[in-house]
């Protein structure tokens, strides 16, 4: 087993490897995920029962709290990948890391517009300085800061090094950033009407949610491989594997 | 004497024949209050109310502006070259940089801050707890600071890059630190946030001198 999974990292750290297995993995990941979003949001939207407070305009909690999860997911896996990267020195991981930013910062994007039209029904306004938006929101930051950084210096190299050690120092400062967000909510903040808390849910309710949840994480992988591969193209652009790619399409 | 004190004293010297390094902060700091209460609203009550918050945001964009010249100079005339050759540890360098840093940034702007939050109505109670919180504050604003400001070292226009890097990361002190002084104003203990403050300062002590030490060599592959 351990054999196996040091063979597996050591074929990752190759470029070309890893470009024509992933052609071979990407539709086990599309079409399931194709298929888990589907059928939560029709099952979600249409047929689950609506919240006895909160009416229909719950149903955004389908879209909302996968996106929140992945998007904090997203940073831990970036952090992780960087890690690698400065540790091994493995080219792979800082094409990884480049390419989960932008989805990271998608979802986190994605969270806080959902979370704001859900506040407009529930709370009467557009945003509220709530706790759980107001750490999102930060952590939108983190990721515009990781993605200044890896396209600010002249080599590639350097650049993937500075948004490695960046993602690591914020990886460190997430929870402290959380839990210090949370301690300021609970003083400034007259007690908001809460959020249906996920564990408390019916069963027809939670279903489709974690089909949902399901369904976001195969379309994150699915997202990751397509752009890992744009990387590896781009950046093994002069090697001969890829001219001979592209002999090939033509 | 070693290099790490050497470079400390070069750094303290050098800041006392400029006083520019440690005035402009200062003077950012006074010239961030006075907009306030003129954009704002200048009712006493009112900038007593807001006083603490906006002290340290005033304290903390002040910090993050001298950051930026922290690495730069050493970066660009080939110091840091030398030190590396050296082979004195860069985290003990990283850690006399800051010390300096907060010496010329961070240490004024406590001992000022009192001062100018007079103009700004703090509530008498206030005082101490705004000099202690910025004295553990401001410290933690140099050493993360530190981290932004040797990634960007090389980088031409690296200022804003630097504020972009390093403003979510000051977050979690901000928020601590504007209410230890708000609490006290209000007559409410204050020690917790205090506390906090000196434990995120145990913490970055010990680790941000790593990043540093790692983003600084980053600069050499240039």
């Amino acid at each position: 087993m351990w054999e196996a999974l040091k063979r597996l990292y050591h074929r990752m750290g190759s470029p070309k490897w890893f470009y024509e297995i992933s052609a071979r993995w990407l539709p086990w990941f599309a079409i399931p995920a194709a298929l888990c979003l589907i059928v939560g949001t029709v099952w979600g939207l249409a047929f689950a029962p609506a919240d006895y407070q909160q009416g229909n305009s719950f149903r955004i909690i389908y879209i909302h709290v996968p996106a929140a999860i992945l998007a904090q997911g997203a940073y831990a896996m970036m952090a992780i990948a960087g890690g690698i990267f400065l540790i091994w020195r493995m080219k792979m991981a800082a094409w990884v890391a480049a390419a989960i930013a932008p989805i990271g910062a998608s979802f986190c994007f994605l969270a806080l517009i959902t979370g704001a039209i859900w506040g407009k029904p529930t709370w009467g306004t557009w945003w509220v300085w709530d706790a759980r938006l107001t750490s999102m929101l930060l952590l939108l930051f983190l990721y515009f800061g990781v993605m200044a950084l890896q396209k600010a210096m002249e080599t590639d190299d350097t650049s993937a090094k500075a948004g490695a050690i960046l993602s690591l120092v914020g990886l460190v400062n997430i929870p402290i950033i959380k839990y210090s967000v949370e301690w300021w909510n609970t003083l400034h903040q007259p007690a908001t009407l809460k959020l249906t808390e996920e564990s408390t849910m019916a069963m027809e309710m939670l279903i489709p949610l974690l089909i949902m949840i399901v369904g976001f994480y195969l379309l994150f992988a699915t997202l990751i491989f397509m752009r890992t591969r744009n990387e590896v193209l781009w950046h093994e652009r002069k090697k001969s594997w890829v001219k001979k790619l592209i002999e090939a399409e033509k | 004497m070693s290099l790490v004190t050497a470079t400390i004293k070069r750094d303290l010297i050098i800041a006392a024949r400029n006083p520019g390094e440690w005035l402009n902060p200062l003077m950012f700091f006074l010239m961030v209050l006075a907009l306030f209460p003129l954009a704002v609203d200048p009712d006493p009550k009112f900038l007593s109310k807001i006083a603490a918050g906006v002290v340290w945001v005033a304290a903390l964009l002040a910090t993050l502006l001298s950051l930026d010249a922290l690495f730069k100079a050493d970066v660009e005339d080939g110091t840091l070259e030398q030190w590396l050759a050296s082979g004195e540890s860069l985290y003990a360098m990283a850690l006399g940089k800051v010390f300096v840093h907060w010496c010329i940034s961070g240490l004024p702007l406590t001992l000022v801050a009192p001062l100018l939050a007079l103009m700004m109505n703090l509530p008498d109670d206030a005082y101490a707890a705004l000099f202690f919180s910025l004295l553990l504050g401001t410290p933690i604003l140099s050493l993360l600071g530190a981290v932004g400001a040797a990634l960007t070292a090389g980088v031409r226009s690296g200022g804003l890059l630097l504020s972009l890097v390093i403003l979510p990361l000051y977050i979690p002190i901000l928020i601590f630190g504007a209410s230890a002084v708000y609490h006290a104003g209000i007559g409410m203990e204050y020690a917790g946030q205090l506390g906090f403050l000196a434990s995120f300062l145990c913490i970055s002590m010990t680790l941000t001198p790593f990043a540093v030490a790692g983003a600084l060599k980053l600069n050499l592959s240039r």
